[in-house]
């Protein structure tokens, strides 16, 4: 799961990397009582869970009580990169010097942590220049290597000694939290030359959430694809008006770029998984009838471990139901798929022999 | 590294050459148990299981079950073994593996955390041990061997090497290849993972020498970039084999995991685009649905030829 910048703070300040104070709220009353905490001048950050904030006009400084009932209301209202603002934070202005950038991610091909540190934060990360890449194996960054970080960066005193600490603290979160990606963007100097994390990306791997309850807080689901892990299948919520349902990722995938490629424009991307029962596929069904603009149903099996009549059959039952109303546009093939077609012939479910023939039926029956 | 081919089918003249056997950690798991049938009956040779506690029992009446990894080596001297328990016991299922002597573990589950599995990569560096997976669907040899979980249909023996990150596509397009008569000489399953045991250049390096091998599938998905890396290991190695390319996820949004824990973009990094352009440039060509990858393929073999 991606944190937001005040929940990855949050972890920042119980492992001691130096912040600004900061008090995050849902709605302007909330704000009004921070406001008066806090006290003027600060910064007015909008919560969403995608970069460029700040060219959206997402942050933003407030000098007094008159600017701040203009600009929270603004702030809360946008909508960047399609998500809108999940809470506000307000955070002291800073004076600074100069801005850093600093991340440890985990490094795909080469399986280990990787620290990536610059002299010239800021920007996003494809834009940072003269970036000293360190390969740091399971994560943990010696005292050593955090000062050959600082001194590639030309840091020195009380800086460099800063510095020096955040990483290795930066690295100890890593490791304790299984985060994929951690990063501080800018990471400031201060006038004192004191150094603060200004901004806080944070990456969990989804996959070790048993052993991290602390983090669970911070999950962010629709209610529909809480009970769709629940139920054994993966679903991701689109904003198209076809749902497509399928068997393996890789395959529910190709099918909403071949959809895409016609022009349709896919609803969700529904996987029932490998062991998926007449159970999990009528649950997964019902979740797709809750599911806004969906007119219409795309189903590509290749039925393998899954048989095609497993899922035949809830179909049969969600129609029997009256659960779904749809038409529904199927392409069957492998295990028990001929017997799979016999059951759904005289349905509700369009039965075509290829995908691409599914496809085109769904995009010109759903633009009728 | 270590040839595949030599771990899955043995040298002509050994006593188990192309009858090499296999073990099943957490063969009485419903998961395990059906797999193991399944494999018995595509002709695997399938010598033992283990679950702890359950040392003494049989499977089907026949396979002795033992407790640990070390008991079921010394039994049977397997140097493989697929591995069907839940994520958070993969861990200790691998170690209890390789720390036995096992040289080529096959990872079925899903969800394993990123952490374990670079632990177990790193003992398996150490042991001088292949691991394909996690989240995999296995590696065969069609008409052979299977080690995995891949329904048998699709497959035929032939000369077209298989990689993919995908089961289900790997089945697609190995149907499709089928159809259209190419047999597959061996297909590996990468997994879904963000970290694989085997990863595609990895895989590429196992088949590249394979002396009759008529052309090379390469089956991607978005996230990370190993498919740019294996298109770059492609160019600088000469390899002029007949190979086509097929990438899922073109449509799928920025910033959202795709089923798959690595199937996911982030910024510019793990982009179909980034993948497209990539196998472009090693004169790979791309096939936009699965049914175009034979027809690209035979359009490839055509001007080699």
């Amino acid at each position: 799961m991606q944190l937001l910048e005040f929940q990855a703070k949050e972890i920042f300040r119980e492992y001691g990397i130096n912040l600004l104070d900061s008090i995050s709220s849902t709605n302007i009353e909330e704000g009004r009582k921070h406001a008066k905490e806090l006290g003027y001048p600060f910064v007015i950050k909008i919560q969403v869970p995608v970069g460029g904030r700040g060219k959206a006009g997402g942050i933003q400084k407030c000098q007094n009580d008159d600017e701040f009932e203009l600009k929270y209301p603004q702030v809360m209202d946008l909508e960047i990169k399609g998500e809108k603002a999940r809470a506000i934070l307000l955070e002291k202005m800073a004076d600074i010097k100069k801005e850093l950038y600093l991340s440890i991610f985990l490094n795909r091909s080469k399986r280990c942590y990787t620290i990536i540190a610059s002299a010239e934060g800021g920007v996003e990360i494809e834009s940072v220049k003269n970036q000293i890449i360190k390969e740091i194996g399971l994560g943990d960054v010696s005292d050593e290597l955090a000062k050959e970080v600082a001194k590639e960066m030309e840091l020195v005193g009380k800086t460099a000694e800063q510095f020096v600490d955040t990483l290795k603290k930066l690295s100890k979160l890593t490791i304790e939290k299984e985060a994929e990606l951690v990063e501080i963007n800018p990471l400031a100097i201060m006038q004192d030359d004191s150094v603060m994390a200004l901004d806080g990306k944070f990456v969990t791997d989804d996959n070790s959430n048993f052993r991290h309850d602390e983090l669970q807080k911070y999950q962010e689901k629709t209610a529909n694809e809480i009970q769709a892990e629940k139920s054994g299948f993966s679903l991701v919520e689109l904003d198209g008006n076809i749902a497509v349902v399928g068997n393996g990722a890789g395959l529910v995938m190709s099918t909403l770029d071949m959809l895409s490629d016609n022009g349709g424009k896919p609803a969700c991307f529904l996987d029932v998984g490998g062991g998926a029962t007449t159970e999990s596929v009528y649950e997964a069904l019902t979740l797709i009838s809750r599911l806004p603009r969906v007119k219409g149903i795309l189903v590509n099996l290749y039925g393998g471990i899954v048989k095609t009549t497993v899922v035949a059959e809830a179909f049969l039952q969600a129609y029997e139901n009256n659960l779904i109303d749809l038409p529904v546009f199927s392409r069957l093939k492998g295990t028990e798929s001929e017997k799979a077609k016999e059951m759904l012939k005289n349905s509700r479910t369009n039965i075509f022999d290829s995908v691409e023939e599914a496809i085109n039926a769904a995009v010109m029956g759903i633009k009728k | 590294m270590t040839d595949i081919f030599e771990l899955l089918k043995g040298k002509p003249g050994d006593s188990d050459y192309e009858n090499k056997g296999v073990i099943v950690q957490g063969i009485t798991g419903s998961y395990g148990s059906l797999h193991a049938k399944q494999m018995i009956a595509y002709g695997t040779n399938i010598v033992a299981g283990v679950t702890p506690g359950k040392g003494g029992q049989k499977f089907e009446d026949k396979i002795p079950i033992y407790n640990t990894m070390q008991e079921a080596i010394d039994a049977t001297n397997a140097k493989i073994s697929i591995v069907f328990v839940p994520a958070k016991f993969f861990l200790s299922a691998a170690k209890d593996a390789l720390e036995s002597g096992i040289k080529l573990l096959v990872a079925i589950p899903e969800h394993v955390p990123i952490r374990d599995t670079m632990e177990v990569l790193d003992l398996a560096n150490k042991k001088g041990a292949i691991i394909i997976g996690p989240n995999t669907p296995g590696i065969m040899i069609p008409e052979l061997i299977k080690i995995g979980i891949m329904p048998p249909m699709p497959f035929k023996a032939g000369k077209i090497a298989v990689l993919s990150k995908s089961g289900t596509l790997l089945y697609e397009i190995s149907d499709a290849l089928t159809t259209a008569g190419f047999g597959q000489s061996i297909t590996i399953g990468i997994g879904g993972d963000p970290v694989n045991g085997t990863r595609l250049i990895d895989a590429f390096e196992m088949v590249k020498d394979i002396p009759d091998m008529e052309g090379l599938v390469i089956v991607g998905e978005i996230g990370g970039d190993s498919e740019e890396i294996l298109a770059q290991r492609i160019i600088d190695s000469g390899f002029n084999k007949p190979t086509v390319a097929y990438i899922a996820g073109r449509a799928a949004p920025k910033e959202k995991r795709m089923g798959h824990a690595g199937a996911i973009v982030m910024g510019n990094y793990g982009s179909a685009e980034s993948k497209v352009s990539m196998f472009n440039k090693a004169n790979i060509p791309v096939a936009k649905r699965p049914a175009e990858v034979p027809v690209l393929l035979a359009g490839k073999i055509e001007k080699s030829d």
